[in-house]
């Protein structure tokens, strides 16, 4: 008896477990998808759902300045992780691809703003802008710069985790077979490599288009998503706000789930070719 | 235009040498002529150097010294890809995120063959992998995967084939299969194959030709039959197959020609060895004699055998394998030599644990070794 | 060997590795070099006028008298929360690696997805989840485990969980990767070997997800301790933290020589913590 519970356990608790913990995850964004559709124009408790209505999907730029602060915050997102995954990639293939002087230090460099308080990079930049003259210029500018420098880290370790996952053996055997230096990198060693860089992108973007802290104090007064998020928190969450989160969430997983599904299209429809 | 499309020839090896940055010497001066359309075999045991002699013919490694010839073309510090040598990868490297035909088609794609549809055709109907050309190679099975790496080298008909301990990612029924495949595409296809394992029972099935090499020198090349009835050194005695070996004084020559032998005194017992199996000029020796040829009898029986009998041994081990029966004998002097017997059926029975027994041997098949070497010589290292 | 080397020539090492350790030295080791000038600074200045360096030390003292208790309650909320994140981590990661199957793919892309709702949106919504007159107060109140006018908005509580919400997936990832290589085999020959399922555990899995452990608590502990967010939208004036009295001093106070000597003490706190924690566990190859 004793150790059939045990194994039932063994098999199942855990998967129980594992599951209520992802609930607790996604209470938030099922509270956030249900008050996008909440008729707050009647109350002034913002934080209780009233009444069903498709208002706020069908007007989501009606609060002033919200959709701006959207534009803002794709831009720089898209900048900010064009630029990362770029230098990011470069990075670490050197680091898995090469020995050379300075390693360490280069490694400890990557490592290193990943284990610093937001807090602490945000206003060590701002320390640095004030100081270089730039403390009346803060904007748009400024606050890509502090995306790149936050984002290389984490696409530097992802791709370096693809990259040291790859058999070094097929670049070997792709030479082997008469590809060149160039041909080699193109169809064997990018290929391989590319879901990572993927995921290194999309990881930049969320972590850019998400930032708050390090955002708030070099940006002078540009408003991006997060910070008019922030400002109107203290008065009264626009619903609207609601909305732009969860087509974020949806739109995150169509990514997601439309990239494994073309992959797979591809896959068959190479095989149909043949 | 690329050196692999031209003339063929033998692989030759002169004075290759490879040391790495930390002084380890993998290879020592080594000279090989590889005939063109043979099948040989590099023989040893892991760390002796066969793999980066390999990989320094395919250009994956580099060499400190020496030069590597096919036929009049110097390919020493070719790039691998300008090198009219193709590698069966030990783990097959296939490329994960390509088809099976595609991975066929990549060499000759990048040579910029005018058919490749074509020839990826022919050679999975060789390698019979037509039905999984659409396939990932991760939808295989290993013993497929192999043959994908196989057609995948042999499309671009290299001069030189090399294999890289192809079939050890295999079970051994499959590999047993296999090595009579990988000899048949051998035989049809006419293109020198270089293989390089540790297997000696894969080398000697397969191979016309077997280097066995130990500590990046050669101990031995030749035909397998020759290796295994007249090892030269007590490493290839042990390496390839067993080998009782026996301290012995030599005592003189007799005869001259085919006839010459050596006479020698093993613990008083003396007996004579065939001259051109004896590699020693001192005065001891170490007498080798296979476990398969030693002969043995209940005291008193007599035995089938020509030679001097050694007398007053003692099973002190009978390992029944059906087959055959393996005994282990203490002989009067302490030394343990292994006996393996046929089950004809003619005993009827095992010999039982215990029992004294006469041992013997054809005078021919022993060989005698320079006592100076290692008598454990290439024993662990399997 | 490699085919970078020979596009790019003997130095592609450098020609890889530069722009990114060039765009991290100027705006983040430098800037780290700048807060210390700054955080020694006299505070007479302004940020439009800068500020000069005097080896003002004080500076220093008066942020520890002024602002320990904010420090103390940080590392003591991030501590919380890093162990609730790790209990909650462990589970999820272990159903995951072990347990779910064919449905890993699915369920670690489900860890992944809710990072990309606005984080302060979702911090947001649990205001409304904690809200006074909301179900869960309202259950809890009815089960006599809170008081008539007991509240969880706005208390020590209410931060802490949202910090372990938070940083949750930042537990995950980490702990799943180092129990994802755990072959499962392990696990059946510590059976074989008379192991029971809790021993198991501890002799086996655990040791070997203890890189997962470290990196996953870094990474919680960490952002945990120097952040505001939850501090503002869910607690009180009283459950304030070190984080929001650095962005009080940077932005309202224009104090940022103060604000900067806080920064540094928060960084060397962690640093100090970190180094003693990872040595302890075994672990600083992940340094």
């Amino acid at each position: 008896m004793i150790t059939r519970l045990g194994r039932w356990i063994g098999k199942h608790l855990m998967l129980t477990l594992g599951i209520l913990v992802l609930v607790y995850m996604y209470i938030p964004n099922m509270i956030v998808a249900l008050m996008s559709f909440n008729d707050s124009s009647q109350s002034r408790n913002l934080y209780q759902f009233q009444s069903f209505t498709w208002d706020n999907w069908l007007n989501p730029c009606e609060p002033q300045g919200m959709c701006e602060s959207l534009r803002v915050s794709i831009s720089i997102g898209l900048l900010a992780t064009l630029v990362a995954t770029a230098i990011g990639t470069l990075a670490a293939f050197a680091l898995v691809r090469h020995r050379f002087e300075g390693r360490s230090t280069a490694n400890l460099m990557i490592f290193l703003p990943m284990a610093t308080p937001e807090i602490v990079m945000g206003s060590s930049l701002l320390a640095l802008f004030v100081a270089a003259g730039f403390g009346g210029q803060l904007g748009f500018w400024t606050i890509l710069i502090a995306h790149i420098m936050f984002c290389i880290s984490f696409v530097v370790v992802t791709v370096r985790s693809r990259l040291a996952g790859l058999d070094s053996n097929l670049e070997k055997a792709a030479m082997d077979l008469y590809a060149n230096e160039w041909q080699t990198f193109w169809r064997i060693t990018f290929p391989l490599v590319f879901p990572g860089i993927l995921s290194a992108a999309l990881l930049a973007f969320s972590l850019s288009f998400d930032d708050f802290i390090i955002t708030n104090l070099n940006s002078g007064t540009t408003v991006t998503f997060p910070m008019f998020v922030w400002g109107a928190a203290q008065r009264g969450v626009p619903m609207q706000v609601n909305v732009i989160g969860t087509l974020m969430f949806i739109l995150a997983l169509a990514i997601v789930i439309g990239g494994e599904v073309a992959a797979r299209r591809r896959a068959k429809g190479k095989a149909a070719a043949l | 235009m690329s050196l692999a499309d031209q003339a063929r020839g033998d692989l030759k090896l002169t004075g290759l040498h490879k040391r790495y940055p930390n002084g380890f010497v993998a290879v020592e001066s080594l000279d090989l002529v590889i005939p063109q359309g043979s099948f040989f075999a590099l023989l040893g045991p892991s760390g002796c150097g066969k793999t980066t002699t390999l990989r320094m013919v395919a250009g994956l490694e580099e060499a400190t010294k020496g030069t590597i010839h096919i036929g009049d073309q110097d390919i020493t510090y070719a790039r691998p890809y300008k090198r009219p040598v193709n590698t069966v990868f030990q783990n097959y490297a296939l490329f994960p995120h390509l088809t099976i035909a595609e991975n066929v088609a990549f060499g000759p794609t990048r040579r910029g063959a005018k058919d490749p549809a074509k020839e990826v055709k022919e050679i999975l109907a060789l390698t019979e992998l037509t039905e999984q050309a659409a396939k990932k190679p991760a939808q295989l099975s290993g013993g497929q995967q192999q043959r994908v790496a196989l057609a995948r080298a042999i499309i671009n008909r290299p001069d030189v084939l090399l294999l890289d301990e192809p079939l050890g990612a295999l079970d051994l029924k499959l590999r047993r299969a296999m090595q009579i495949e990988l000899k048949r595409i051998q035989e049809e296809v006419g293109l020198t194959f270089v293989h390089v394992t540790h297997d000696q029972e894969e080398a000697m099935t397969m191979a016309d030709t077997v280097a066995v090499m130990n500590k990046g020198r050669i101990e031995q090349m030749g035909a397998p039959y020759d290796l295994y009835t007249n090892p030269q050194t007590t490493f290839v005695a042990n390496f390839l197959g067993r080998s009782n070996l026996i301290k012995a004084k030599v005592l003189g020559r007799e005869g001259t020609g085919a006839d010459a032998v050596v006479k020698v005194d093993m613990h008083g017992t003396i007996a004579t060895i065939k001259a051109s199996k004896v590699h020693t000029d001192s005065d001891q020796g170490w007498v080798g004699i296979r476990p398969e040829k030693v002969l043995i009898q209940p005291e008193g029986q007599a035995i089938d055998a020509p030679g001097a009998a050694l007398s007053g041994a003692v099973v002190v081990d009978a390992s029944y394998i059906g087959v055959s029966t393996d005994y282990t004998l203490r002989m009067p002097w302490g030394q343990e030599i292994t006996c393996f017997e046929q089950n004809t059926g003619r005993r009827g029975g095992l010999i039982p644990v215990g029992t004294k027994v006469d041992v013997s041997w054809r005078p021919e098949f022993a060989f005698l070794l320079d006592s100076s070497q290692d008598v454990e010589a290439g024993l662990e290292e399997d | 060997m490699d085919s970078l080397q020979r596009v790019f020539g003997k130095n592609a090492a450098y020609w890889l590795i530069g722009p990114a350790a060039l765009w991290l030295a100027v705006f983040f080791a430098f800037p780290m070099l700048s807060l210390l000038t700054t955080s020694l600074s006299d505070p007479a200045g302004s940020p439009i006028t800068g500020y000069t360096l005097t080896w003002r030390v004080q500076n220093y003292i008066e942020v520890l008298g002024d602002y320990w208790p904010y420090m103390m309650r940080s590392l003591l909320y991030a501590g919380i929360a890093t162990l609730l994140c790790l209990v909650l981590g462990y589970v999820l990661a272990y159903a995951i690696a072990f347990k779910a199957g064919r449905w890993k793919t699915v369920m670690l892309v489900l860890v992944i997805a809710p990072f990309f709702t606005s984080f302060l949106v979702r911090t947001l919504s649990w205001k409304l989840i904690l809200a006074d007159n909301g179900f869960i107060v309202n259950t809890l109140q009815t089960l006599h485990i809170l008081g008539e006018d007991g509240r969880l908005l706005a208390t020590p509580f209410a931060v802490i969980m949202g910090l372990t919400y938070n940083f949750l997936p930042f537990t995950i990832l980490p702990l799943y990767t180092s129990l994802e290589k755990i072959d499962p085999k392990l696990n059946e020959a510590a059976a074989d070997l008379y192991a029971s399922p809790f021993q198991r555990f501890t002799k086996i899995v655990w040791p070997l997800s203890l890189p997962g452990v470290v990196g996953g608590t870094l990474l919680t502990f960490i952002p945990a301790t120097g952040d505001y967010i939850n501090a503002s939208l869910l607690g009180s004036p009283n459950t304030q933290m070190v984080g929001n009295k650095i962005q009080q001093l940077f932005t309202t106070a224009n104090d940022y020589p103060h604000a900067a000597a806080l920064s540094v003490l928060l960084m060397a706190i962690i640093v100090g913590m970190v180094l003693v924690y990872v040595r302890r566990a075994g672990t600083e190859e992940l340094l």
